[in-house]
């Protein structure tokens, strides 16, 4: 498990560059937050010998150092995360209906709860978490499940309510996030049964082996014929012993291929594991025969062993990420509650479901916007990240039409209602039937395939040779037919895909390529075509390219302009004041924000401008595309800053290598203003598609599907339909840790230049598999040889079969890991 | 030769009991988080008393 610790480690430090790489240069000189790591450029706090960004931090490092919890910085230097905005955020939580779906136990003033905490990232934060008692006598344990980011918290109700225990959570920068997916979920048990097999399996082949020593021995010392004497009296015993151990493997340990075989029989589908049933059930039968009628040892061995082997390539191919989730929908990041303004002018919290049209509701800074609604008031400043991967906010005004999946940035807003949440422009999309759909049920498997042909021959080849043995021996008919039966095993066969698919699995989870299950890896060796979303996904949605456009600054305007926003928090003005130019700092003599307009700065004689082109007095461009910032100094019209979306880096490589290959498209929801910056990027001939809503998205896909495989990448909520038609879905994520739509696979967004290569890996993996089933095939033809001619001794079959099966883990693997040589190491 | 009636009974039992420990273990969640426990284990008694807690922190500026 060490590598787990190396992979967590890597993906902060993947992480953290991106933050970083923009400011690098002030970094250097600059004094970082002891609490966040965060560099402290415009407000510092000075307190306890340390510096901190923001009171947030210097707080959260009080309740710490006063509560001898300081370790927690030796740990790991700069662990903690800013808290922000608590006031408010939880109130939903005096909701005693809400509370009771959360509460995991609760009873006799004891409540458990367990709480998804995405700031977890570090040993730091297990140990701060776990101590929790030592900053409320009332919590009587807290511990953390590190790979979920999760904390299982039981605490005494009578002293402690769940709101205030959220609320310390929230103080110390490990605000949990509690949305509408943990209100509607149910609370699932975790199957454990795949290990409680793999154990009795495990057990009973390791005895049975043992307990089948004696009779291989026997077999190798004494002469044809004879027997020695001790073990003609005690073999009974050894016999009845291993009966006994198969048993519930053949009953337990193996129920789900029999289950699996009858459900394929009864669709009237070959699967493989109809062979692996008939093998396992002529195994028991004719080895308790064997054994009643005293003609052999019986394979019990062999038995045992085909089964522990064939759960063990299960349990290989379960490779789970559970920091991360494919199934999330806009349930797992929408609110679970909202304020609703009653008649009275009085708030309430209620359950978001029950949100009716024409209601009003109150929308605070930082919370997610769950229904589609109108404006009444307040400066909406909507970020809609998460729906699209446009990373600059958009601005609307009162009497505007605002969709659900916005985050508000800034101050509370007053909303009408205008469709409840299911009802909602952006939710409406998960009632298409292409989320209800298994993808992976409605594709036949290689190896389900090769079964079908597999069981056919098998079966031929059983009764061939029992006809033949019938004229020849009748004696001998029954034992060549189950003989037959019992090689014919497909073990091998079986094992191959978990392997070869299980390892590549891993292999694509170092370079950060997160693959849901082994059959998408299959299905990706089949794709034809690939369509890209633009915004968020061949766009950077955490970086800019900032364009100056006008006439040149003086450098007393380009100081003044410099420090008029560094005053300012506007998400605009900190962009563009980390990429300005240094220059002297000092205080204004005058500064003012206009909220949704922009910001004024003072100093002597000159003043300068920095906003909307209304408030400036500039003219809008007239294809206003783009989000611009005015400049004008002195009340002249200067220039303005063109925000442009940032594109990958390699995409033009990439696009040249797949275009190869396969047939690219690409489809965007927004404008054509990028459409000519955009086609410089495409090989040539391909088109982009633009203003297409995610229905469009979806349709465009299904369309596509009637003659290629279609392989999505997208990374917003409005490629969600188009991720869950495709066949296979990639959502790029720039930090996974945060949020994905539902898709197959989740690809960091600093990887998206290797997905040729993860494309060709899964092709070639899949031609592992089929070189695996010829190897098998060989194994089986020898072993047939055998069944045929009726003799196969029990020891053959207990040599041949482990012999198969190792051979071919170890030929998938070392092929595999061969392949994955193509990938660069990492760095 | 008897013997091997004990020695068998024997050999079955000390294997039922690692089978069972083995079950136990999956059952009380053990396999469920196979990282958070390496992390914890390694922690000591680390809480700082409130009076003795002085700068001997490292100041973290890079």
């Amino acid at each position: 498990m060490g590598t787990n610790y190396d992979k967590y480690h890597m993906l902060l430090a993947n992480s953290i560059p991106l933050l970083w790489e923009g400011i690098g240069k002030y970094v250097m000189q600059n004094i970082t937050c002891y609490h966040c790591g965060e560099d402290c450029d415009t407000l510092k706090v000075f307190f306890d010998e340390k510096h901190f960004c923001c009171n947030g931090c210097k707080t959260v490092y009080e309740i710490f150092s006063t509560n001898g919890l300081s370790y927690y910085y030796d740990l790991q230097s700069s662990a903690g995360s800013t808290p922000n905005g608590v006031s408010g955020k939880y109130d939903f939580l005096d909701n005693q209906e809400i509370v009771e779906k959360l509460l995991e136990f609760n009873e006799e003033g004891i409540q458990v709860v367990e709480l998804y905490i995405p700031q977890i990232h570090c040993s730091s934060c297990i140990w701060v978490l776990e101590n929790l008692n030592r900053l409320h006598a009332s919590i009587k344990m807290a511990q953390v499940n590190f790979p979920k980011k999760k904390i299982r918290i039981t605490y005494d109700s009578a002293h402690l309510s769940l709101k205030q225990l959220v609320v310390l959570l929230a103080k110390i920068g490990y605000g949990p996030s509690i949305t509408l997916d943990d209100y509607t979920k149910k609370q699932h048990s975790v199957d454990r049964s795949l290990l409680y097999k793999l154990g009795v399996a495990g057990f009973a082949f390791g005895n049975v082996m043992l307990l089948s020593f004696p009779e291989y021995f026997d077999h190798f010392v004494s002469k044809p014929g004879t027997t020695e004497y001790w073990l003609d009296q005690y073999k009974v015993v050894f016999r009845w012993l291993m009966f006994a151990f198969s048993l519930p493997v053949v009953c337990y340990a193996a129920k789900d291929y029999f289950i699996s075989a009858f459900k394929g029989l009864r669709s009237k589908l070959l699967n493989i594991d109809v062979p692996i049933a008939l093998g396992i059930f002529t195994l028991f039968t004719r080895s308790t025969i064997d054994i009643l009628l005293d003609q052999g040892s019986g394979f019990f061995d062999s038995l045992a062993g085909l089964v522990f082997f064939l759960l063990v390539g299960k349990f290989f191919q379960q490779k789970t990420y559970s920091f991360l989730s494919f199934e999330r929908d806009y349930k797992s990041y929408f609110p679970i509650a909202v304020t609703k303004l009653n008649d009275n002018g009085h708030d309430e919290n209620i359950p978001i479901h029950k949100v009716k049209t024409g209601d009003r509701i109150l929308i605070h800074n930082q919370e997610i916007l769950p229904v589609d609604g109108v404006l009444i008031s307040g400066d909406a400043q909507i970020d809609y990240s998460f729906v699209t991967g446009e990373s600059q906010a958009v601005h609307r005004t009162s009497g505007d039409k605002l969709h659900a999946g916005g985050k508000q940035l800034g101050g509370a807003l007053e909303i009408e209602v205008l469709k409840s949440v299911s009802q909602s422009y952006l939710t409406q999309l998960w009632s298409n039937s292409a989320f209800s759909k298994n993808k992976a049920s409605e594709f036949q498997t290689l190896t389900d395939s090769i079964g079908k042909r597999f069981t056919l021959s098998v079966l031929t080849i059983a009764i061939l040779a029992t006809v033949f043995w019938l004229f020849m021996d009748p004696g001998k008919a029954l034992n060549v037919f189950t003989a037959v039966l019992i090689i014919a095993c497909p073990c091998a066969i079986a094992l191959a895909a978990p392997f070869t698919l299980g390892n590549m699995l891993r292999i694509f989870g170092q370079h950060h390529f997160y693959v849901k299950d082994t059959n998408t890896i299959e299905r990706m060796a089949k794709i034809t075509a690939i369509i890209f979303d633009k915004t968020g996904t061949l766009t950077s949605s955490s970086e800019n390219t900032i364009v100056y456009e006008g006439m040149e600054l003086t450098n007393g305007e380009a100081a003044l302009l410099k420090n008029t926003l560094r005053v300012s928090n506007h998400p605009l003005s900190r962009s563009l004041y980390k990429i300005l130019k240094n220059h002297q700092i000092y205080t204004l003599d005058g500064f003012e924000e206009e909220t949704g307009k922009g910001i004024h700065g003072k100093i002597s004689e000159h003043s300068i401008k920095v906003g909307s082109a209304n408030y400036v007095g500039g003219k809008s461009a007239l294809k206003a595309f783009d989000t611009s910032v005015y400049v004008s100094a002195d009340e002249n019209y200067k220039g303005r800053f063109v925000f442009k979306s940032k594109y990958r880096s390699g995409l033009a490589t990439l696009f040249k290598k797949l275009t190869k290959t396969f047939l690219l498209f690409v489809v965007s929801g927004d404008n054509e203003g990028e459409k000519y910056r955009l086609k410089k990027l495409l090989p040539f001939g391909i088109t982009p598609f633009f203003n297409q809503k995610p229905e469009d998205k979806l349709r465009f896909v299904k369309n596509l599907q009637q003659h290629q495989k279609v392989l999505m990448v997208g990374d917003g909520l409005n490629d969600a339909g188009a991720l869950a038609q495709s066949d296979v879905g990639i959502a790029i994520s720039e930090n996974i840790n945060v949020f994905s739509p539902a898709c197959d696979a989740i690809l960091e967004a600093s990887k998206m230049n290797r997905l040729s290569d993860f494309l060709w890996l899964s092709k070639n993996a899949v031609n592992i598999i089929k070189a695996s089933f010829l190897f098998s095939l060989c194994y089986n033809i020898v072993g047939l040889y055998f069944a045929v001619i009726g003799q196969l001794q029990p020891i053959i079959a207990a040599i041949l079969m482990p012999l198969s099966s190792i051979s071919i883990v170890i030929f998938a693997t070392m092929g595999t890991t061969l392949l994955a040589r193509r990938l660069p190491t990492k760095n | 030769m008897g013997v091997i009636y004990v020695l068998l009974a024997i050999s079955i039992c000390v294997a039922l009991v690692f089978f069972v420990a083995f079950v136990l273990s999956v059952k009380k969640g053990q396999y469920d988080d196979a990282y958070t426990p390496s992390v914890r284990m390694l922690f000591e008694d680390e809480i700082v008393d409130s009076s003795t807690n002085n700068n001997q922190n490292k100041s973290q500026t890079e």
